[in-house]
């Protein structure tokens, strides 16, 4: 029986990992939604979930890159809230003297400072680290510190508010979203792209004389591709606008508001930024030079120099790209709260540290997935949203969630070990 | 064959280490569809020389590919000139498959800029019939592997990119007798392709059936360079150990 379990999944080609921290997602779902009577899997608190998982998500993703490389980036809070600062009090303070209060480029002038500031504090940590080679755990904790404190002068301290209001649908929200039609629209895109993905893989392969999965296996893997995006579109398409908002959104758009008219809201657009910031990472991670001398260099630096890969300068870029990164989750994490204060990205480094690794990404260097790291932030994410619901106090969920990660690394390593990994 | 343009001659090559001389005013070469041993203890130079040639390490002196003055400053050089490698560490990604392994730094590309997966595999599986034609173990990662597959992994990443000057630093060390054998065959075979290869070994035995010629290194300095049906195996052993060439009665004096 056990066998023939595995041979099936082996046959459908979805590796264990993945199946075990989906297993562990969804145990924990229904565990917290026996608990709360129901309340946990709601399309309500599925659309919070996704949008609160979004910002620690984006970078876990480039925290993948950095901890396959042997590194470590324990700046990526501090700088989450310095980006955020910075960027808040240009649209607060700076652009709307210059450009008129409200300007429809405020937004696209804000987000495009915080990715490049990102990349910029960034690339600049990783030339410590590459070519004065300063470990790369003492260059981010210097960071930590830095920027934390950098974030305080920016304002004195002052609390940022409000945000643009373009600049704030990034954040998600009611007005957030794409919408029930647009919503639709994507995820029938995705959809239809994965399965085209798929089947242009078997064409390839088969054209090489490979030996390809069944295809009974092969329809498995589109059926549930494509059911999974478009399910988790009906879910969000799912969850109602509360009344106050729609009225908010009908007086902005100019539209009658009818009795027993119900909007819903769909995907939100911080989740969006999430999914392409996922597919991108994967891309690079698995289909581009830049991605194969990361994983080389994981798994061997002696090997990947005498190779020609130059790993100082292969650094910078991790660390520029993780800064990026880093750049959009501060765009969402402020975005959502419309407000900056000095507290933004406390201990985010830690959870998008935890998220790397909980989704298999060995400190050790050379193994980890993007989607590893989605998935788990999303566990992260999950654990901390269904302990609030449930009533837990915040000390004993600081207690569980580490309890939770080491014990999750534990697993990890015995299941390498078995693996032969 | 002395008339010939040499392949390969480094000249007066020097290389030190915090104030140690690991090479000293060593000169070599090597010529096509020659087999020359590079032979002497641990740490007498050997494989620090040759790391100069594959662009490992920089140090003095003057390096000639075909009679040509050429500057080696990193692996890529070295590549461009159709040095390749085999080092005794193999120099693997363990994490990365044989053909992840087998392109590592000269990857093929789709039409689109994106890795072709699928063509270095299909490279790869093509190389590895050739040379090792049990090789089954295509999607495992290297670590996976046995010793002799993991060398044959990178026995294929040299030959498979037309090397014309071949260094192998220890190829047999963690072979078992069958697979001794096949790297011996495949030296022939590269010789009669006119290769020209740097084989650095440490068992006498090995460079007296592989090798046409041999250079023999004692701490840091050459100590001569004979021709292998010339000498015995004794002979071997005493410039190794005592640093003397045949016929020499003391350190020092030119035979």
């Amino acid at each position: 029986m056990q066998d023939n379990a595995k041979s099936f999944f082996s046959k459908l080609g979805i590796d264990t990992r993945l199946l075990g921290m989906i297993g562990a997602l969804v145990v924990l779902w229904i565990v917290f939604d026996v608990i709360t009577g129901g309340r946990f899997l709601t399309p309500r608190n599925l659309f919070n979930l996704s949008v609160q998982t979004a910002s620690v998500a984006v970078m876990a993703t480039g925290m993948v890159f950095v901890i396959v490389t042997r590194n470590i980036d324990l700046s990526v809070g501090s700088m989450l809230g310095f980006i955020g600062m910075t960027v808040a009090a240009l649209q607060v303070q700076v652009l709307p003297d210059i450009l008129g209060l409200g300007h429809w480029s405020i937004w696209i002038i804000a987000a495009l400072a915080a990715i490049l500031m990102g990349a910029v504090l960034g690339a600049f940590q990783g030339w410590i680290i590459g070519y004065l080679t300063v470990p790369a755990f003492i260059v981010t904790l210097g960071g930590f510190l830095v920027y934390r404190g950098a974030m305080w002068w920016v304002t004195k301290g002052q609390t940022q508010a409000p945000l643009d209001a373009t600049f704030r649908l990034m954040g998600g929200g009611a007005e957030g979203t794409l919408g029930e039609t647009l919503s639709w629209g994507f995820g029938i895109v995705a959809a239809v792209a994965a399965v085209v993905l798929i089947l242009m893989s078997r064409r390839r392969k088969a054209g090489h004389g490979f030996t390809v999965k069944p295809v009974w296996a092969e329809g498995i893997l589109i059926a549930l591709a494509a059911g999974l995006i478009l399910c988790f579109v009906w879910v969000m398409n799912s969850y109602p606008i509360a009344k106050g908002a729609m009225k908010r959104i009908a007086r902005a758009e100019g539209i009658e508001l009818t009795e027993g008219m119900v909007w819903y809201h769909g995907v939100a657009i911080p989740v969006v930024i999430l999914l392409a910031v996922t597919v991108i990472m994967t891309i690079v991670a698995s289909r581009t030079r830049f991605g194969r001398y990361i994983y080389a260099t994981g798994g061997n630096p002696e090997a990947a120099e005498l190779s020609g890969i130059n790993t100082r300068l292969l650094t910078v870029k991790i660390f520029a790209l993780m800064g990026a990164l880093t750049g959009i989750a501060s765009i969402i994490a402020s975005a959502r709260l419309n407000a900056v204060d000095v507290g933004l990205g406390t201990l985010d480094e830690l959870r998008v540290i935890a998220a790397a690794v909980i989704g298999g990404t060995a400190l050790s260097g050379g193994f980890g997935t993007i989607y590893g790291a989605v998935i788990g932030a999303l566990i992260m994410q999950s654990l901390q949203s269904g302990m609030a619901s449930v009533g837990v106090d915040a000390p004993l969920q600081s207690i569980v969630v580490g309890i939770v990660l080491v014990f999750a690394v534990w697993v990890d390593i015995v299941y390498r070990r078995r693996t032969g990994q | 064959m002395d008339k010939q343009t040499p392949l390969v001659e480094m000249k007066n090559m020097s290389i030190a280490f915090g104030g140690i001389r690991a090479v000293d005013d060593v000169t070599v070469d090597l010529y096509p569809g020659e087999v020359v041993g590079l032979l002497g203890h641990n740490g007498a130079g050997k494989s620090t020389l040759i790391k100069m040639l594959s662009g490992a390490y920089q140090g003095e002196g003057d390096i000639y590919v075909n009679g040509e003055k050429v500057e080696i400053h990193n692996p890529r050089d070295a590549r461009n000139y159709n040095i390749e490698t085999i080092y005794q560490t193999l120099a693997l990604a363990d994490n990365l498959d044989a053909a992840a392994n087998l392109f590592l730094g000269r990857e093929l590309m789709t039409p689109a800029g994106t890795l072709d997966d699928d063509a270095m595999e299909a490279e790869t599986r093509k190389i590895m019939g050739r040379l090792n034609p049990n090789f089954q173990k295509f999607s495992a990662p290297v670590s996976a592997l046995s010793g002799g597959q993991r060398q044959s992994v990178a026995i294929a990443r040299a030959v498979y990119f037309n090397a014309k000057i071949l260094i192998m630093d220890e190829p047999t060390a963690a072979l078992g007798p069958h697979e001794t054998q096949m790297v011996a065959e495949l030296i022939q075979q590269l010789k009669a392709e006119g290769i020209g290869i740097f084989l650095i070994d440490h068992d006498v035995h090995a460079v007296l059936e592989l090798c046409d010629r041999a250079s023999v290194m004692k701490n840091g300095q050459l100590v001569g360079t004979v021709n292998i049906p010339d000498v015995t195996d004794d002979d071997l052993l005493s410039m190794i150990i005592l640093g003397k060439k045949p016929g020499e009665k003391a350190e020092g004096a030119e035979a």
